[in-house]
């Protein structure tokens, strides 16, 4: 039997184009809105979501996802709650791969047993544990291998010769290249990094590789594809919610709708862009 | 093998940066090729001839290195127990115990040919020793500093600022330590080819605690060597202050192993421990992981981290290093608290007595000193490490004592 996340990958490939894939933090900016939000990705075509687990302390992200994480955890979000959203998310959408990202702390302190129990039957397909480096596996990544999970590594630019079969010899379902753009500048310098990046990675790896970080338009989006096999947008679309919030900072059916629009036309980059062989 | 001591507590932590359960390397992969690095040219580093001579030459002729033993008698008289010895690291060059550890690190970075430093600061201790350094050694200085620390440290954020740093004050979280350290780890992770980023405390992913604690650790050295050549005998106790704890680890360490002496680590209860306001994460926290390392951290039952309180900048911090935690956890060490107020009231007496006006940080190691130096007898001896001066405090300490009619 194949995982959903290999299905999404056949899927695209037989569409001639890479995966797109949104994150969104969980509870942002409340439950009820952001199960909106999950629903509209789907329909918007999304092919993966990245559900973030609120962190206090998201040391390694940016502004954008910052004040995501806290709006949620404002709006009440835990641990608990992203996991039983997740479990709704499933039984409405059967198909969709579902990968929880987030820091270690909140899964350490939830249980590392319990919580890979509780993904497992909320119909999670993969993990993404920012601050969990291969030299930490006891600590996760065999449990969750052992759970049925995938658990997805980041490769970034400071992955040098040493370092990559470290971080891919355990990789698995696909691998998420940390692409810093917005320190590269000019986009064309971008793609050039993205396509060498590529090489150096998949000469090491089998598993599809999707880039993310500083992706903001759907030409982007669709040149981050092509490029390798896939692209994860995030802050673009944390940022619609931020700046649609209601007055009491809840949220409001702008949100849902401006992110569908935008997420449609995210796809529609995507399937324009086609694939790179 | 031969030179291994097995039952010694001082050959911590193991090849992944363990401490029993606490300590490791808990960060994004960005950074994990930069650890390696640093890790690796600290080991070479460790068995160099030249780079021990090369920060002993600093730390005597510009740290002023050894800091005096000094007997406080008058504070002795006034207690009636122990002999009451300070480890007066408050005369260092720039203040404070942080120097000893940042040029250490300093050096490292030139070794590494690293010319440009990052630094996350509290009090701004670290800070300045850091801008410190980096105009001896010709480096670009950035240091990351929360607001509420910027405006209730204004002196030092003039020093660094006269030095040549630039001073980022960080407005998420809090705006205190913590998110000085989230922002800094950071602008590491966006600038990490070209950047070397010199942690102030025994905390953050292996190697820094270890490497911060082996650059600390010249002061318990210095004292062994000092009461030894004062009173021919060991001391009964040690105390030091603890906010990440780097001036008390580096107090301990070279007696980890001395069975007779009582170390007793104090961290800042803040408004009192039953109040939730404050920063003793061992006394009132459980074990997680945050900043790179696994160890005791003020959180909730969801493992977000809680806002830590301490009218002490410097110890105003939701976490502890981890070999701390692990000498808890086997209870080589006791570790206690003083409220703001029992500091704020030996910030006085040690003022008065002394004529030594000590950090908010030490004085709560002052203050629970004051609570069992009494029932000591009088030919025992008590070490407290003076870790810095309270100069940069006396904005926020004045006001505070002329509303209680204390000044």
């Amino acid at each position: 039997m194949t995982s959903r996340i290999e299905d999404a990958f056949a899927k695209a490939r037989a569409e001639n184009r890479g995966v797109l894939g949104v994150f969104v933090s969980a509870g942002d900016p409340d439950r009820e809105t952001s199960g909106a939000i999950l629903d509209a990705l789907v329909e918007a075509k999304v092919d993966m979501i990245e559900l973030g687990m609120p962190f206090s302390d998201p040391m390694a992200d940016g502004p954008a996802i910052q004040a995501a994480s806290l709006r949620a955890l404002k709006g009440g979000m835990t641990l608990a709650g992203t996991l039983e959203m997740a479990r709704a998310f499933r039984a409405r959408h059967p198909a969709t791969p579902l990968v929880l990202m987030g820091y270690y702390n909140p899964i350490y302190i939830y249980g590392v047993e319990a919580f890979l129990a509780d993904a497992v039957a909320a119909g999670v397909d993969g993990l993404i544990v920012v601050d969990l480096p291969p030299e930490e596996d006891d600590e996760l990544y065999l449990p969750a291998r052992e759970a049925g999970l995938d658990f997805i590594r980041l490769v970034t630019p400071t992955s040098d010769a040493a370092r990559l079969p470290v971080v891919l010899g355990t990789a698995s379902g696909f691998v998420y290249y940390v692409a810093i753009t917005g320190i590269t500048g000019t986009r064309s310098a971008a793609a050039d990094s993205i396509s060498a990046a590529y090489s150096r990675i998949s000469a090491a790896t089998d598993l599809p590789i999707v880039t993310g970080f500083g992706i903001r338009t759907p030409e982007q989006a669709g040149e981050a594809a092509s490029l390798s096999d896939g692209a994860v947008i995030g802050s673009a679309v944390v940022d619609i919610i931020a700046d649609n919030l209601g007055g009491d900072g809840r949220g409001t059916p702008e949100i849902v709708s401006k992110i569908a629009a935008f997420v449609g036309d995210l796809a529609k980059g995507v399937a324009a862009a086609g694939r790179r062989d | 093998m031969t030179d291994i001591n097995l039952n010694s507590l001082r050959n911590q932590p193991d090849e992944r940066g363990r401490f029993g359960m606490h300590g490791g390397r808990f960060v994004a992969e960005t950074l994990m090729p930069l650890i390696l690095q640093v890790e690796s040219a600290f080991k070479a580093a460790q068995s160099d001839a030249d780079f021990a001579s090369e920060l002993a030459y600093y730390q005597t002729h510009y740290v002023g290195r050894p800091s005096p033993l000094y007997f406080a008698e008058r504070l002795t008289a006034h207690f009636g127990g122990a002999k009451l010895y300070l480890k007066r690291d408050e005369l260092n060059h720039t203040g404070a115990h942080k120097i000893n550890n940042v040029l250490g690190q300093a050096l490292l970075a030139k070794r590494m040919g690293k010319t440009r430093i990052i630094a996350e600061t509290g009090a701004g201790q670290h800070g300045v020793a850091t801008a410190t350094a980096c105009a001896l050694f010709d480096m670009e200085c950035e240091v990351f500093m929360g607001e509420e620390d910027v405006r209730r440290q204004k002196p030092n954020v003039d020093r660094m600022r006269l030095l040549g740093a630039k001073v980022h004050p960080v407005t998420s979280g809090t705006g205190t330590l913590k998110d000085a350290m989230n922002e800094a780890l950071r602008y590491w992770v966006a600038n990490a080819e070209t950047h070397f980023y010199i942690i102030g405390t025994v905390a953050g992913p292996h190697p820094y605690p270890q490497m911060v604690r082996d650059f600390q650790s010249v002061i318990g050295r210095e004292a062994r060597q000092q009461i030894m050549d004062a009173e021919g005998r060991l001391p009964d106790t040690i105390v030091a202050c603890i906010g990440g704890g780097s001036n008390a680890m580096g107090l301990f360490h070279p007696f980890l192993d001395d069975e007779s002496v009582r170390i007793i680590g104090v961290e800042a209860a803040g408004k009192g421990i039953p109040s939730g306001l404050h920063a003793a994460s061992l006394t009132g926290g459980t074990p997680g992981v945050l900043h790179g390392n696994r160890t005791y951290l003020l959180q909730d039952e969801d493992g977000q981290i809680i806002d830590a309180h301490s009218i002490s900048a410097g110890l105003d911090y939701p976490g502890i290093g981890p070999e701390h935690s692990w000498l808890h956890d086997m209870k080589r060490v006791e570790y206690v608290s003083a409220t703001d107020e029992e500091a704020l009231d030996a910030f006085q007496l040690c003022s008065r007595l002394e004529g030594i006006i000590p950090a908010l940080e030490p004085s709560h190691a002052l203050a629970f000193v004051g609570t069992i130096i009494g029932d000591m007898d009088k030919d025992q001896i008590l070490i407290l490490n003076m870790c810095g001066r309270g100069d940069k405090d006396l904005g926020a300490v004045l006001p505070m004592l002329e509303e209680r009619g204390k000044l």
